[in-house]
C-alpha cells in the first residue's frame, strides 16, 4: 500500500520549518542561503506528493521550473555575497550594516 | 516496505537538515545539505518522480553544493566563537513561531478540503503508456510547457551575467 499524501505534506512542512529556523536564527549568510534552498525543496516535496496524490504531472513541471530558478538565484547569491566579501571582509549578516543607518 | 523506506529517507532529511541549521561550522553543514538532498532523492523515487529524483541529485546535490562548498572554501570561514550563545537566545524566540507555523499546517492537512481525490487521468498507467516519467515529463515539457521552458534559459542567461558583473574587479 503506498504512504499517504499527508505523511509527505508533513515531512515537508517540517522541512520547511528547519529552514525557517536557520533564516531566523543563524547570521552566516551562507548558511541562511543554506536554509532558504532548504524550504525550496520542502515546496518542491509537496509539489511532488500532490503530484502523485492527484494523478497530474504538472507538479513535477513546477519542481523543474522551481529548480532552474533556484540554481539560478543560488549563483547570484553566492557571487553577491563573494561581493560583500570583498568589500566588507565578513559575511555575517550582523556585521555589515551598510542600510542600517 | 514502501513505509519503511519513507520512514528512513524522511528521517535522513530531517535529521541531517535539522545537523545544517545547528552546526557551528559552514562546511560540515554543506555537507549535511548533501546528505539530505540525497535522502530527498530517495523520497521523490518513492513518489515515481524518477524525472525529480534524477534532476535532485545532477542539480542539487551536484553542481549547487559544489557550488556552496567552493564558496565556503574561498572565503575560509571560521565560527564564532561568542555565536554560539546568540544562536540559543534566538532560538528561544523562533521556536514558537515554529510550532504556530507547524499548526497552521496541520489544520490545513487535516481539514476536508485537502482530500482531493486523484483528478488528472494520468495516473501509473497514463506514465507508463507514455513510455516512463522521464519521456512524460520531457513531452509536457516540450509541449504545453514550452514557453515557461524557452523563459528559464533567459531566465539562467541573466544570472549569468549578472554573475559577471558582480564578479568582475572594479577597473580604476
Amino acid at each position: 500500500m503506498a504512504v499517504p499524501v499527508e505523511y509527505y505534506v508533513l515531512v515537508s512542512a517540517l522541512l520547511f520549518a528547519l529552514g525557517a529556523l536557520g533564516v531566523l536564527t543563524r547570521r552566516n549568510a551562507i548558511v541562511i542561503f543554506m536554509s532558504i534552498e532548504l524550504m525550496l525543496n520542502a515546496a518542491n516535496l509537496s509539489f511532488v506528493a500532490f503530484s502523485r496524490a492527484l494523478e497530474g504531472l504538472d507538479g513535477q513541471l513546477f519542481v523543474f521550473f522551481v529548480m532552474v530558478v533556484a540554481a539560478a538565484e543560488v549563483t547570484v547569491g553566492l557571487a553577491i555575497i563573494v561581493t560583500l566579501y570583498r568589500n566588507w571582509k565578513t559575511i555575517f549578516v550582523d556585521e555589515i550594516r551598510l542600510l542600517k543607518g | 516496505m514502501e513505509l519503511v523506506l519513507f520512514v528512513v529517507f524522511s528521517l535522513i532529511t530531517l535529521l541531517s537538515a535539522a545537523a545544517v541549521v545547528m552546526h557551528p561550522h559552514p562546511v560540515k553543514s554543506a555537507l549535511f545539505l548533501i546528505v539530505s538532498f540525497f535522502a530527498m532523492g530517495g523520497l521523490y523515487l518513492l513518489l515515481q518522480a524518477e524525472f525529480i529524483a534524477l534532476m535532485q541529485v545532477l542539480v542539487y546535490a551536484g553542481a549547487v553544493m559544489v557550488l556552496f562548498l567552493f564558496v565556503i572554501m574561498l572565503l575560509n570561514l571560521k565560527p564564532r566563537g561568542e555565536d554560539r550563545a546568540d544562536f540559543k537566545k534566538r532560538l528561544r524566540w523562533a521556536l514558537p513561531f515554529l510550532f504556530i507555523f507547524l499548526g497552521a499546517v496541520l489544520t490545513v492537512i487535516t481539514s476536508p478540503l485537502a482530500r482531493l481525490g486523484p483528478m488528472g487521468g494520468q495516473g501509473a498507467p497514463w506514465v507508463a503508456s507514455q513510455g516512463g516519467n522521464v519521456r512524460a515529463v520531457g513531452r509536457m515539457l516540450f509541449t504545453s510547457a514550452f514557453l515557461p521552458f524557452e523563459v528559464t534559459s533567459i531566465a539562467l542567461l541573466v544570472a549569468v551575467v549578472g554573475v559577471i558583473v558582480l564578479a568582475k574587479k572594479e577597473r580604476k
